[in-house]
């Protein structure tokens, strides 16, 4: 396995991921938790070429799943950016602290 | 060390430093354009992996959809040069430790997992086979799961329609 780089591309694809989690962790704002998840869905998209190219190279699951959760976090997040306009017009906030009416 | 592995460490280095900067940020426009070079460098990534039809794909629907999208939203909901308040220092404390933890524990497991040598002839993915499998309805194909997503995209974007919407407006055509 040394010729190829496909541990390195795991590490890179771990360290995005925990990136992603840090920011989802500490943000408070929706729009920045978005973000973060954006990051994390990019790193499985890594993970899913690399496996695909590195280990799988006679067929071509690995970028038919890339591409799906591409089209997928394209739906998400626009659908994501709908509900926050919303959010900010009835709360005139998109911290998710302030939206809290279905806290029990 | 060959030419390739230390683009590979540029590319690598471009990527993690600029999604760091985009979750710790303090202005969330600045945050939002170090996500947009991210992402960029996730596309250079691919180029570099030899798969231009994803690397087009992530070129157009990240950096050219969402990531506008998402500037588009702060400019409706923010100004734009205001700072963020900053996150409690022990939230910043646990989530940093929760996530060096994580990696630490998913980097022992990866480093010590032996891969599997590929078998087999590797096929080709260039465009034409990709689009050729993505409408294919024979065994392997995906002509599905494209069906499926276009309905959902479909949906999606009735959705967002109608959850935008403001209310009152639905009705502005049937007034008269």
């Amino acid at each position: 396995m040394s010729q190829t780089p496909l541990i390195q591309i795991l590490f890179l694809s771990v360290g995005l991921f925990f990136i992603g989690m840090y920011g989802l962790l500490t943000r408070r704002n929706v729009i920045t938790i978005l973000m973060s998840i954006e990051l994390i869905l990019n790193s499985v998209n890594i993970n899913f070429v690399a496996f695909n190219k590195y280990l799988y190279p006679h067929q071509l699951e690995g970028l038919f799943f890339t591409i799906f959760i591409i089209t997928i976090a394209a739906a998400e997040a626009a659908v994501a950016i709908a509900i926050i306009i919303n959010l900010y017009r009835s709360h005139h906030s998109v911290d998710v602290e302030d939206a809290n009416e279905l806290k029990w | 060390m060959d030419a390739s592995l230390i683009i590979f460490y540029c590319i690598a280095a471009f990527i993690l430093g600029a999604a760091f900067l985009a979750v710790t940020s303090a202005k969330i426009f600045r945050s939002a354009i170090w996500l947009l070079f991210s992402l960029i460098g996730i596309a250079a990534l691919y180029y570099w992996m030899d798969v231009q039809f994803i690397a087009a794909v992530q070129t157009i629907v990240y950096v050219g959809g969402i990531v506008v999208l998402i500037i588009f939203s702060i400019f409706l909901t923010h100004n734009a040069n205001d700072n963020m308040p900053k996150p409690p220092v022990m939230r910043q404390v646990f989530a940093g430790l929760a996530s060096l933890f994580g990696i630490a524990l998913v980097l022992h497991l990866v480093y010590h997992h032996s891969f599997t040598k590929p078998t087999g002839a590797a096929l080709n993915g260039d465009v034409a086979n990709i689009g050729t499998l993505l409408i294919s309805t024979e065994k392997g194909g995906y002509a599905l799961p494209f069906e499926l997503a276009s309905i959902l995209l479909l949906a999606a974007m009735i959705g967002c329609i109608l959850i935008a919407m403001r209310k009152g407006s639905a009705n502005v055509n049937s007034v008269e």
